[in-house]
């Protein structure tokens, strides 16, 4: 009697612990975990034996190994004699030089362009508007193609190259040919001097900010900014005889030699690049702007704030909170979209590291593994300091 | 409900074991119906649609022998275009059944990226072709020239070893696709063009003006261009290299296409057992014994596709390494027996 009782009891608890949500909701998710650990080992131990039955090896040691192959544009030196590890740095910085000239040129022409739309001036605003209608609804793939082909094909041959600024600049379809300055050693205390401006600049600024607030005097700091940018480095230069040996592009028998040459696929990717993310820039801060509403304004004019007043401290301020986090994955797709660099020939991450170093070693998982690691990583640091930016300029809650 | 699908969920996590996706390669093309071939996108003469999206070309003819083997049609094949950048990839994960896309033959690749080459299907070089008018007449005039290069090729390996050994400056400009790099060289983009001699003779008719084009004098590398199949399958590798040793087998022999029929009441021993009349060679290689029958019948011995489909793009055979080793070639097959 007592026994079957036990029984009955204990039979009770585990049934309990069947029906008890924290039991099941425990259990579930250590069976999630395992299932999912489990599914990720068996993965990867196909994959080795996969590997092992066509006889490849694995492993990272071929990073060390000659390329064997050469690259037509690069920041750092690069030869065929370079490793495949030279060949990742390269595609790397490649890959940042687009994403970042890209970043920053598309929030320029994308505030312009989202402003135009809300002007009213009617011509400029119906400019805006079809521009952003047009640029947005096409597949940024056929845009580069239209910027590689259609532009290169208008380009002159090298022969008869355009020549901007006497001499200096010149244009063809092999590319862009600048100038390369080479300063001397004295040329750095110019350098530091510009430098010292730029910090005495963000005091000057908030000095200026902190006595309109105290004393409401206004200090005319954006021009005393630009005056002393202009003033000191120059005094520097002339003190120091700093000089500027510029390296001009020459032609000779088949191209321009020396100078900085940028190539027609850099060239059109950034143009594809920065046009199409703009479009999209241009509508967050349009959004951000009708975003404030018409009471601020109001509020603002009825207080007596000047117009550019009103714009600075009221307007701009509550826009950039909505304009921020849409603008974050903008940038985020901007540099993933250049990837799509490898349909028209620039040397980035993907077609230099992930193409030709793949196809020559043979060694996909790891340097797939690699690549993915590497826009992961861009994609992350983008977040964090957009993030932090985004949290500088919330609303302080009180 | 929830644990039901769980449950299901671990089952099947645990019943796929670490399994080779592609043990038998022969089997599974019988039991789908078909072989899957990876040729070029467009190189005229080795692989190329029409309009019909019909198939032509050395490479295709090769893939087309390999079902007529298995299964008596030379239609029981599909064709998968890839870049030279996909190539391997789309082998070794199991896309395709055989790579036959005008695919140099070098140690690395049978080697150390798990693939294993059947044999030579044509020997080639790496050339340069330039525009007339820019006046060089020599590779060695090369120095500081844009050159345009497809990616992921031995032509991008063999430039760069070319132009450093010569001491030579050079910018490559390099493109996925063959056809954008014709494209790029038409349009100005490059001084020259580099890929293997057989295929620049062929593109250069797809320039927008061939005659103001020449192909410089300099061969700077081998091209032995074969198909090729995945490491670790011997029955299917078999395969694969004895339907290239039958096609030139037939050629030897002198039969062909139209004589084939014939060919089987013939007293010499050799033709005999290659049509399948004496010996059991089909069972060797897990096929029927009228194997090399049907390649002839249905696509030809290697001269026939020689002829049908690289003589029209101006490759002549005569002299060539590619002319059959009894005319003084090297392309030689061991004997069947």
């Amino acid at each position: 009697m007592a026994k079957s009782q036990e029984q009955l009891q204990q039979r009770r608890s585990l049934s309990s612990l069947i029906y008890d949500p924290q039991f099941r909701s425990y259990a579930f998710q250590i069976l999630l975990l395992v299932v999912l650990v489990g599914f990720g080992w068996w993965i990867v131990q196909n994959t080795i034996a996969n590997l092992q039955a066509q006889n490849k090896t694995t492993g990272f040691d071929f990073l060390d190994s000659t390329a064997g192959f050469d690259i037509g544009f690069s920041l750092i030196p690069y030869s065929r004699a370079s490793t495949y590890l030279d060949v990742f740095y390269v595609g790397i910085l490649n890959t940042l030089l687009v994403a970042i000239t890209g970043i920053v040129l598309a929030t320029m022409l994308g505030f312009v362009i989202g402003i135009a739309r809300l002007s009213s001036n009617w011509i400029i605003a119906r400019l805006a508007t079809i521009y952003i209608e047009v640029i947005r609804n096409l597949p940024l793939l056929l845009q580069l193609f239209f910027w590689y082909f259609a532009v290169l094909k208008s380009m002159p041959s090298v022969r008869d190259s355009l020549e901007i600024i006497g001499g200096s600049v010149y244009l063809n379809n092999r590319g862009l040919y600048l100038p390369d300055p080479n300063p001397n050693d004295a040329f750095m205390w110019v350098q530091i001097a510009v430098v010292l401006v730029l910090i005495g600049g963000f005091f000057l600024q908030r000095w200026s900010i902190r006595r309109v607030e105290e004393t409401g005097q206004r200090f005319p700091y954006i021009p005393v900014f630009i005056g002393l940018l202009i003033v000191v480095p120059t005094l520097t230069w002339f003190v120091t005889g700093a000089a500027l040996d510029v390296n001009y592009p020459e032609l000779n028998r088949f191209n321009f030699q020396g100078g900085i040459q940028l190539p027609p696929e850099f060239v059109a990717l950034l143009f594809g690049l920065v046009i199409y993310t703009a479009a999209f820039i241009a509508e967050i801060v349009r959004a951000g702007i009708v975003s404030v509403s018409s009471g601020q304004t109001e509020a603002a004019q009825s207080l007596g704030l000047k117009d550019r007043d009103r714009l600075n401290l009221v307007v701009i301020p509550q826009a950039m909170r909505v304009i921020v986090p849409p603008l974050t994955s903008q940038y985020l797709n901007l540099t993933k979209n250049s990837s799509l660099a490898v349909a028209i020939g620039y040397p980035d991450i993907v077609n230099v590291f992930m193409g030709t170093a793949l196809n020559q070693s043979g060694k996909a998982v790891e340097v797939i593994f690699m690549t993915m690691a590497v826009y992961l990583t861009f994609s992350l640091l983008t977040s964090i300091i957009m993030n932090w930016y985004n949290a500088r300029i919330a609303l302080t809650e009180r | 409900m929830n644990k039901k699908i769980v449950t299901i969920a671990l089952g099947a996590a645990l019943g796929l074991t670490a399994s080779a996706a592609y043990a038998d390669t022969l089997d599974d093309v019988q039991e789908k119906g078909y072989i899957q071939c990876g040729v070029s996108p467009s190189t005229p003469g080795f692989a190329s649609p029409d309009e019909n999206n019909n198939w032509s070309g050395i490479d295709v003819d090769y893939c087309r022998a390999m079902a007529a083997a298995i299964f008596d049609d030379p239609e029981a094949v599909r064709f998968t275009p890839l870049t030279s950048k996909e190539r391997f990839t789309a082998l070794s994960s199991g896309e395709i059944d055989v790579l036959s896309r005008t695919t140099t033959w070098t140690m690395s690749r049978d080697t150390n990226l798990g693939i294993s080459f059947a044999g030579v299907m044509f020997y080639d070089g790496q050339g340069f072709m330039v525009p007339k008018d820019l006046g060089v007449n020599s590779a060695t005039e090369l120095s500081g020239a844009a050159v345009c290069i497809e990616a992921g090729t031995t032509t991008e390996l063999n430039a760069a070893d070319y132009f450093a050994t010569k001491g030579m400056d050079y910018n490559p400009v390099v493109f996925e696709d063959q056809d954008e790099v014709v494209k790029a060289y038409d349009d100005g983009r490059c001084d020259v063009f580099t890929t293997d001699s057989s295929a620049l003779a062929a593109e250069r008719f797809s320039l927008a003006d061939p005659d103001s084009h020449k192909i410089l004098p300099e061969i700077i590398s081998k091209e032995p261009l074969g198909p090729s199949v995945r490491q670790g399958d011997d029955e299917w590798f078999n395969i694969a290299r004895w339907v290239y040793f039958s096609l030139l087998e037939a050629e030897e022999y002198g039969v062909t296409q139209a004589n084939v029929d014939e060919m089987l009441g013939s007293e010499n021993p050799s033709v005999r057992r290659l049509l399948g009349v004496e010996g059991e060679f089909g069972s060797y290689i897990g096929l029927s014994n009228d194997w090399a029958y049907n390649i002839i019948k249905h696509v030809g011995n290697y001269g026939e596709i020689y002829e049908r489909n690289v003589t029209p793009i101006g490759i002549a055979r005569e002299g060539s390494l590619n002319a059959h080793w009894t005319q003084g070639g090297i392309q030689y097959s061991p004997p069947i027996r």
